[in-house]
């Protein structure tokens, strides 16, 4: 047989792609789901075309603020709200980092007994599930208004976020380090300090570099619902219909951002 | 068919790939490229088809320059001249008639190929191929699900459904073990001669290479430094290309074999029976 | 060096000296950081407040046990609202997100001078600003309402699967992409052969992840009036209706959990 060669007449052979789900029932009974969805959800919609165009000036008017952004005008609110959203960055991600290392201790479920390992693990979900906007409602409504309730709220968030990466370090390490530790007739601290924190400490490091980063971010917004930082400046501009002061703003934590971003990558790759 | 002139390559790190390559290749001729890695092998075939981009020089493939050719008329050239790759160089989640089929794609248009829409003669092309190379039972697994051999395979057919006036194989076995790599080499080196395709083969396994070639091309530093027979290849020449090393050693096994030549020492004969009797003449396929 | 020898003694240290010191000083600078920061904060804190928070916390509890139950019938509707300002916000995300990680990635984007950098610039402000100031701006803009928060989600989903997936392109395996280009394929072709299968599920997993991150976002964009559920919490919050919020805290509880777990099925689904 050669590859040029005429074969006979055999029958045309075909080939079509295989589909990604092979059964057609289970295929266009998703398909018809995700298009039913599709209809109901858009369908839900309700557009206020009136109120659409008659915002475009308003859209026009920001994105003039965009182009002439007026940093001088409120200045000092600038300031002062960047550094109590540094402020509350460096304290709350402190204040989280020492906290959540108890917390991924107990939820890590080969150091914790079976009770410990639940109530960490509900601690974890608690503070992952609710937004930090919800979590700084409860906090203001507790402490008041002000930085400390910001400070709270993302140091709270940081526990589930770090906790959580944490536990799941420990849960993977490896156990022959561990054994060697315990056949040495070391307490449970020496085993912790010898045999588990050499190998989680970097990343753990890194991870919590990478929360300042997020903090950062959150300490953003939770000033809308008063729990000090920026965004309260940044709500009380717009709120006035400064457009070019709130661009400043918005301008400045882009800025910052990148800043916080750029200076904890490099220390992560310093450090690591 | 193929002429280089001049060819030379400097990459922008300053260094020098190739250094004024001439050479030639006639319809029909299996050529393999030896020498020591960083001489220039792999950067020689990629020349051919513009993967990278010579510093200087010409090629020519039938009498149409490679070149200087630009982005449309170099795709279509590209069509012309088939590749293997070392690794394989399948697209891993796609289908093994998708990586076939993916052959074709210089022939047709964007839109076809995204619906995976190909001309009946291509898909009844690409079983031939799949059948010729012995994996027609594999057309609708993924390509990570094949053992290094059935992949170099799938490399295989992908290439010829070219319809390639020559071919450019990088390493071709390897990755592969010492059996899988003699059926690979024999399958390609068959269905060559099948089809009067002409093919560069960069291999650095010198005895694999004048098992199945005619011509042997010996590079070292970016300069051609042999190019003839394989029965003329000896320790001396091999010392010219590779450097100094007991390359006796190589020839003691073939003066074992050919206990009739007590002399020819330093020559290593072509091992022409060895696929005779061993696992490579058999045919890969059961048809 | 760890080891000195000091009268014939041999002596190990854990860290030279130059280490050790540079050990205290980060942790000196660290906490005076830390202390300057906290003094700042402790300023503007009303600290009368404070002590009286156990007593408010006491309070709010108290008011919290005890759930309005019958409420939860007139937040389902919002619910519906917010799983779909999530689900819209994100596959609007995701098919912007696409062509712009492919204008990102330096192995694909047409022009490293002119395009690049402003698709990167695109990816970074969408980044920085959290999707609550998009919903801010859009609400004034567009007038309140679902559409507001479909767009601020996508807005900030925008940055996060374009970064992610820009970087995934940077890293497909280029053997089969030179493979792909050997055949004489267009450029068109080279992406959806050689590249798309790559990244494919990274896309998947990366949209399912945002999603899930999504529905979290999603339930406080109505405190600015983005639609969703944070409308009746605002409202709950506004009249201290507090067994309210009670119940509308367990549905977004039960929520989050299962788009968590079907993200999470999702994603294990595809490595």
């Amino acid at each position: 047989m050669t590859l040029l060669e005429v074969r006979g007449s055999p029958p045309p052979r075909q080939w079509r792609k295989q589909p990604f789900i092979v059964n057609p029932w289970v295929r266009w009974g998703l398909y018809l789901g995700a298009l039913v969805y599709l209809v109901l959800a858009i369908g839900s919609l309700e557009f206020n075309w009136a109120r659409i165009i008659a915002g475009m000036d308003r859209g026009a008017a920001f994105i003039a603020g965009f182009l002439k952004p007026d940093f001088t005008s409120r200045w000092q609110d600038i300031y002062e709200g960047f550094l109590e959203s540094l402020t509350m960055t460096v304290v709350a991600t402190v204040i989280g980092v020492l906290l959540s290392i108890p917390v991924a201790l107990g939820a890590a479920r080969n150091l914790a007994p079976l009770p410990v390992y639940l109530v960490c693990r509900g601690i974890i979900a608690v503070s992952r599930a609710f937004q930090e906007i919800i979590i700084a409602i409860v906090f203001v409504a507790m402490f008041g208004f002000g930085p400390l309730a910001g400070v709270a709220t993302l140091a709270f968030s940081s526990i589930g976020f770090l906790a959580k990466l944490l536990a799941e370090d420990i849960e993977d390490i490896d156990r022959q380090q561990v054994e060697a530790i315990q056949a040495t007739g070391a307490s449970w601290l020496q085993i912790l300090n010898y045999a588990i924190q050499p190998q989680v400490a970097a990343r753990f490091i890194g991870l919590s570099l990478y929360r300042l980063d997020i903090n950062f971010r959150e300490s953003a917004v939770i000033g809308i619902v008063g729990a000090g930082g920026i965004g309260a400046t940044l709500n009380t501009a717009i709120a006035r219909y400064e457009y070019d002061s709130a661009a400043a703003v918005l301008l400045c934590i882009i800025a910052v951002v990148l800043l916080v971003e750029y200076s904890s990558g490099f220390l992560r790759r310093r450090l690591l | 068919m193929l002429t280089i002139e001049q060819l030379t390559k400097r990459y922008s790190t300053g260094d020098l790939a190739l250094d004024s390559v001439d050479l030639q290749v006639t319809k029909g001729q299996v050529i393999a490229l030896i020498g020591p890695s960083g001489a220039g092998k792999s950067t020689l075939i990629r020349c051919v088809n513009r993967l990278v981009e010579p510093t200087h020089g010409r090629i020519w493939l039938n009498n149409e320059q490679i070149t200087g050719l630009r982005s449309r008329s170099l795709r279509r050239m590209r069509c012309r001249i088939g590749m293997i790759f070392q690794e394989y160089a399948l697209v891993e989640r796609l289908t093994v008639m998708e990586n076939v089929l993916s052959g074709r794609l210089g022939y047709i248009g964007f839109w076809r190929s995204f619906f995976r829409r190909f001309p009946e003669t291509d898909i009844e092309r690409a079983f031939d191929l799949l059948e010729r190379v012995g994996i027609e039972d594999m057309v609708d697994k993924r390509a990570d699900a094949l053992s290094g051999g059935q992949r170099q395979r799938v490399g295989i057919a992908r290439a010829l459904i070219q319809n390639p006036e020559i071919l450019l194989i990088d390493e071709p076995t390897a990755s592969l073990d010492p059996k899988t790599s003699r059926q690979i080499m024999q399958l390609i080196v068959d269905l060559c001669r099948e089809s009067g395709l002409a093919a560069i083969i960069n291999i650095h396994d010198v005895q694999l290479a004048m098992m199945f070639v005619e011509r042997v091309i010996g590079l070292r530093q970016g300069r051609v430094v042999y190019d003839g027979s394989p029965a003329q290849l000896n320790a001396a020449r091999l010392t010219e290309i590779y450097g100094e090393a007991d390359w006796t050693g190589t020839a003691r096994e073939e003066q074992d074999e050919q206990r009739d030549l007590p002399t020819s020492a330093e020559v290593i004969v072509p091992l022409i029976e060895l696929p005779e009797t061993g696992v490579g003449r058999q045919r890969v396929v059961g048809s | 060096m760890p080891v000195t020898v000091t009268g014939g003694q041999r002596c190990w240290q854990r860290r030279d000296r130059a280490a050790q010191l540079r050990i205290w000083l980060v942790w000196l600078v660290g906490t005076a950081l830390f202390m300057a920061a906290w003094s700042f904060i402790s300023a503007q804190t009303i600290w009368m407040f404070v002590w009286d928070s156990p007593a408010q916390a006491y309070d709010l509890a108290s008011r919290m046990v005890n759930p309005r139950w019958d409420y939860f019938e007139r937040i389902l509707w919002p619910l519906w609202d917010t799983i779909n300002i999530a689900t819209l916000g994100t596959l609007l995300g995701v098919i912007i997100a696409i062509p712009i990680a492919f204008l990102a990635a330096h192995n694909t984007t047409p022009s490293r001078a002119l395009i690049r950098p402003l698709a990167l610039l695109i990816i970074v402000s969408s980044r920085s600003i959290n999707s609550l100031i998009w919903a801010l701006l859009l609400v004034l803009i567009m007038g309140p309402g679902i559409l507001a928060g479909i767009i601020a989600i996508a807005l900030r989903s925008i940055g996060f699967i374009g970064k992610l997936l820009y970087e995934a392109i940077e890293e497909v395996s280029n053997e089969p992409v030179e493979a792909i280009e050997a055949t004489g394929a267009s450029r068109m072709q080279v992406l959806s052969y050689g590249i798309w299968p790559q990244v494919l599920p990274t896309v998947a997993g990366i949209s399912v992840y945002r999603w899930d991150i999504n529905i979290r976002e999603a339930t406080v964009l109505g405190l600015v009036g983005a639609g969703g559920i944070g409308i009746q919490l605002q409202a709950s919050i506004n009249n201290l209706a507090w067994n309210q919020v009670t119940v509308i805290f367990l549905a977004i509880l039960a929520t989050v959990f299962v788009s968590e777990w079907i993200s999470a099925r999702v994603r294990h689904a595809l490595i």
